[in-house]
C-alpha cells in the first residue's frame, strides 16, 4: 500500500489508546493500478463482547456507515487495521480464518506494554490460503484523519 | 397471458470486488428478491462466485446482504422483496484476533 507517516502514526496512536485491548478501524483511500492508496483512517469501536485483548469485530452496520462516510468524501474502504497487544505484528490463525475478500489491505500494529512497535501490512492470497506481506510505501501528501 | 418484467435494482460492490465488475462500484441486477438479485450478479460476473460463496455453495459467513440500510437477515432473508428504488449492498463483517 501507499500511505503517509500521518496515517501510520494515527494507527499506532489508536493501538496505544485501546491497550491492552485490540483497536480496529478502516483504511480509506483509493484503489490504484499500483495498489491501495490509503489517505485516511476511520476508527471504529471493537464490537467484540468479550476477550477484546485477543479479538476484534467490526459489524456490517459499522462497515456500511464507514463506506458511506468515505463515499461522501470521494474515498473508498480499501482495508482494515487492528492491533496485537503484546503480540507480534503477524496475522494470527484467527485473522486468516476470519479474513474477508482478497484485495483489502490488512494493517497490524504490535503494541508492546502499551507502546506501538512494528506495523505491517498484509493481503489475503487469492486462494485464501494465507496472508502475503504487502510493502508499505510512504508518500508526503497532506492528509487528514477522519 | 401477461408477462412481468423482473425488478432491476442497483447493487453496490465492495471495493476489492470491483476488479471483477469492470471497475464499477454499482451494478444493475435483475430479480424480484434479494436472493435472485445476488444470483443474477454471479451470472453476470461468474468470477465473483468464489469470493461470495464457499465450496458448499452457501454465502460465506462474513458476507452480508443489505437492502438499503437493513441486513436481509433481519428481513425475509433471500426472499426479501425488492423494489426498483431499493439499493442492494454486499457488506463484509470484519473480525480477527
Amino acid at each position: 500500500m501507499q500511505t503517509t507517516p500521518h496515517v501510520l502514526d494515527a494507527i499506532r496512536a489508536h493501538g496505544e489508546a485501546t491497550y491492552p485491548e485490540e483497536c480496529c478501524g478502516f483504511l480509506l483511500g483509493r484503489v490504484t493500478p499500483d495498489g491501495n492508496h490509503v489517505t485516511a483512517i476511520q476508527q471504529v469501536t471493537n464490537r467484540q463482547a468479550t476477550n477484546r485483548e485477543r479479538r476484534y469485530t467490526i459489524t456490517p452496520d459499522d462497515y456500511q456507515a464507514a463506506a458511506r462516510a468515505a463515499q461522501a468524501q470521494g474515498l473508498d474502504v480499501v482495508g482494515f487495521y487492528h492491533s496485537h497487544p503484546d503480540h507480534p505484528a503477524q496475522p494470527s490463525e484467527t485473522d486468516l480464518a476470519e479474513a474477508t475478500f482478497p484485495g483489502y489491505t490488512y494493517v497490524i500494529v504490535s503494541v508492546q506494554q502499551g507502546a506501538a512497535q512494528n506495523l505491517t501490512a498484509w493481503a489475503l492470497a487469492p486462494d485464501r490460503s494465507r496472508f502475503d506481506p504487502e510493502p508499505i510505501n510512504l508518500d508526503t501528501t497532506t492528509v487528514s484523519e477522519l | 397471458m401477461s408477462t412481468t418484467t423482473p425488478t432491476t435494482t442497483r447493487l453496490q460492490i465492495p471495493t476489492p470486488l470491483r476488479s471483477f465488475t469492470g471497475g464499477n462500484a454499482t451494478v444493475a441486477v435483475t430479480g424480484d428478491t434479494a436472493g435472485a438479485a445476488i444470483a443474477n450478479l454471479v451470472e453476470q460476473f461468474p468470477d465473483l462466485k468464489q469470493h461470495l460463496y464457499d465450496d458448499e455453495g452457501t454465502l460465506r459467513s462474513f458476507v452480508n446482504v443489505y437492502v438499503n440500510d437493513d441486513d436481509i437477515r433481519y428481513l425475509d432473508g433471500p426472499d426479501t422483496r425488492l423494489g426498483s428504488d431499493d439499493t442492494l449492498s454486499i457488506v463484509p463483517a470484519v473480525a480477527g484476533g
